[in-house]
């Protein structure tokens, strides 16, 4: 009861460099979780979302571009292809199945996607599972203007079935540039947490031939989306187009070349861990020198606790165990930081990607990390504990005239 | 049961100077007997105190407080043994500031074998009158009230000695009669021996036993008006 009490009465009567300090360490480790899990998830979601789809096929240009354009409906096309290279890549032996895509036009920034109703029928966007409908929507018929409207687009829109719009053209919203098309949505997505939730499906003939686009383009596709019947045939498909062929790329396989894509920017979640180590360096610096200050302070209570019987040990493991106190105040107080900050970042890739990352996954670092500021919190308690422990009594306890 | 055998403590002074402050080479004190030491300031009363509770090591010489010699212990258990056996009252209280009454009391016995015991340290409370201001801060009690709150917390422990470094110092007239009373009377009830320092004469008037601290010190500085001496109390 002893110690609690002297640590409790510590950090009440200095509560204000307490607070202080504790919301450093919160900042810092909650920052540094954030990062952590940020990173770890973001990886692990980006590099497995294929949408069920092995390779892309596209205009020639960069497989990544291909990629993020195709299955993660980010950046543009890199260019069309003609509507024979779909039905050539779709009768090849090697391919199970494959799904064009034809992209160009937006709802208020959100993407319009022209594809074939197979995508829904026959795709498992991941394993064993299909697109669903919400209750009461249908998939769109190939040859009418309708159309399936991803869950988070439909959220956002406050589209539901029987709502009506006009696409407007190209991939940014503009509101001057409207088509004159009239679509309806026939369904609503079961929220699938994959980018295709961002999307609105429309028929890949609606794009095709939507108002004032070329009618010269009116057969090409963007791109196709292509599954494998065994993982040797992608290498096959890489060798025929990407090596022997000069028009076309093939994208394959989609989750290395995102991997790609994160080892390329790696650096700056290498310099947000800087930063987080810095913080929690800082952090870690500041308890030392807080709690160092305030013995000047504290050095008569010290001394009275000293005449009182209290051995040098226990002051020394006062002063340590106050500082690990202000470490486990800080370390709780960065799961709040890390839930805010974790909840914001998910926020902006949800709505950006439509991958979600999970705010209450479980991870070593989520205990590791406020386990290890503890520790570094107490570490930082050493010196000033020394000072405590060699605090003279008497001297200290001399009458102030 | 207090025993001092050739006690001696010496401090460099300002001018590089060794002065001794503490010299005594013999004086004891019985079981339940309250003696008062008068001296002057700076005549080294506070260090012989401290060098009696074990806070202040000496340069030579012996203190035994019931058996036990205080000075060949090591610090450790001098510390255990100041908490088992001593209470200190301190001129100027040296009440933990940031702690309620009850905390402070509590103190004065977390140190010791019997530990902490609200109870018992609430009963003390009481029993100096304090039982109404528990939860208060020592900055929320007048100067009579601290001086009752130091009281108790030197005696909760059950302490066979009790120090008293000019206990009244910081008192008017009325709270000093006041607390020099209680003081014997809480001795007297807990079979604690008493010693008190003070250089006020009507402090010193309370008590039957009474020395002059110069006839038990030897020291030099005990012969020469109160020295500034650096680090000395």
């Amino acid at each position: 009861m002893t110690l609690p009490l002297i640590i409790y009465r510590s950090l009440r009567q200095h509560a204000l460099s307490t607070i202080i300090t504790a919301g450093s360490i919160a900042l810092a480790c909650g920052l540094l979780m954030c990062v952590w899990m940020v990173k770890t998830q973001s990886q692990t979601a980006f590099t497995q979302t294929t949408t069920g789809f092995d390779a892309v096929l596209g205009a020639r240009g960069s497989k990544l571009q291909l990629v993020l354009n195709a299955i993660f409906h980010l950046e543009a096309s890199a260019g069309n292809l003609a509507y024979a290279d779909y039905e050539a890549i779709k009768r090849h032996p090697a391919v199970k199945a494959a799904i064009p895509i034809a992209v160009g036009d937006n709802l208020r920034g959100y993407r319009l996607v022209g594809t074939l109703p197979e995508l829904f029928q026959q795709v498992e966007y991941t394993p064993g599972r299909k697109f669903a409908l919400q209750t009461g929507g249908k998939i769109f018929r190939a040859d009418a203007r309708e159309a399936v409207v991803g869950a988070f687009a439909a959220e956002r829109l406050r589209l539901n079935v029987g709502s009506r719009f006009r696409p407007f053209h190209g991939l940014a919203f503009d509101p001057k540039s409207e088509h004159t098309d009239d679509y309806v949505v026939s369904g609503i997505l079961a929220q699938t947490n994959t980018p295709a939730d961002r999307v609105i499906w429309i028929p890949l003939h609606g794009i095709q031939t939507m108002s004032g686009h070329d009618p010269k383009a009116a057969t090409d596709v963007s791109a196709v989306l292509v599954q494998l019947r065994t993982p040797s045939a992608g290498f096959m498909l890489d060798l025929m187009y990407n090596k022997q062929g000069t028009r076309l790329t093939l994208a394959y396989p989609v989750g290395a070349i995102i991997a790609e894509l994160f080892n390329k920017i790696s650096w700056f979640d290498q310099v947000l861990t800087l930063v987080a180590y810095l913080v929690a360096l800082v952090a870690a610096a500041s308890v030392l020198t807080s709690i160092y200050n305030s013995m000047s302070a504290r050095g008569r209570d010290l001394a009275i606790l000293r005449a009182l019987g209290a051995q040098r040990r226990t002051i020394f493991g006062a002063v340590v165990a106050e500082a690990a106190c202000i470490g486990v105040l800080g370390a709780i107080a960065g799961y709040a930081v890390y839930f805010a900050l974790f909840a914001g970042v998910a926020g902006v890739i949800r709505s950006q990607t439509g991958v979600v990352l999970n705010v209450l996954a479980r991870h070593p670092v989520l205990w590791i990390c406020p386990v290890a500021m503890i520790a570094l919190c107490a570490l930082g308690g050493i010196v000033p504990a020394f000072k405590a422990y060699r605090t003279p009594v008497a001297e200290t306890l001399a009458p102030v005239s | 049961m207090l025993t001092v055998t050739d006690l001696s403590k010496s401090f460099i002074s300002p001018d590089g100077e060794r002065v001794e402050i503490v010299n005594v080479p013999a004086f004891a004190l019985a079981a339940d007997e309250q003696l008062a030491l008068r001296g002057e300031s700076g005549s080294g009363k506070t260090t012989f105190l401290n060098l009696i509770a074990g806070i202040l090591a000496a340069d030579t010489g012996r203190v035994t407080i019931e058996g036990a010699e205080m000075t060949a212990l090591s610090e450790p258990r001098r510390d255990r043994l100041r908490a088992e056996k001593l209470g200190y009252i301190f001129q100027s209280f040296n009440l933990l500031q940031g702690y309620t009454v009850l905390e402070n009391v509590v103190l004065g016995m977390s140190f010791g074998p019997r530990g902490a015991d609200r109870a018992h340290a609430r009963e003390m409370l009481e029993r100096v009158g304090l039982g109404h201001r528990l939860d208060h801060f020592p900055g929320q009690l007048s100067s009579g009230q601290q001086q009752r709150v130091a009281v108790a917390r030197a005696l909760v422990n059950r302490p066979k000695l009790v120090l008293a470094d000019e206990p009244t110092g910081n008192l008017d007239r009325k709270h000093a009669h006041e607390s020099l009373v209680l003081i014997g009377e809480v001795c007297r009830e807990h079979g604690a021996a008493l010693l008190l320092v003070s250089h006020n004469e009507e402090t010193l008037g309370h008590f039957q036993q009474r020395r002059d601290f110069a006839e038990i010190n030897k020291g030099s500085a005990a012969l020469q008006p109160a020295p500034k001496i650096s680090g000395a109390p």
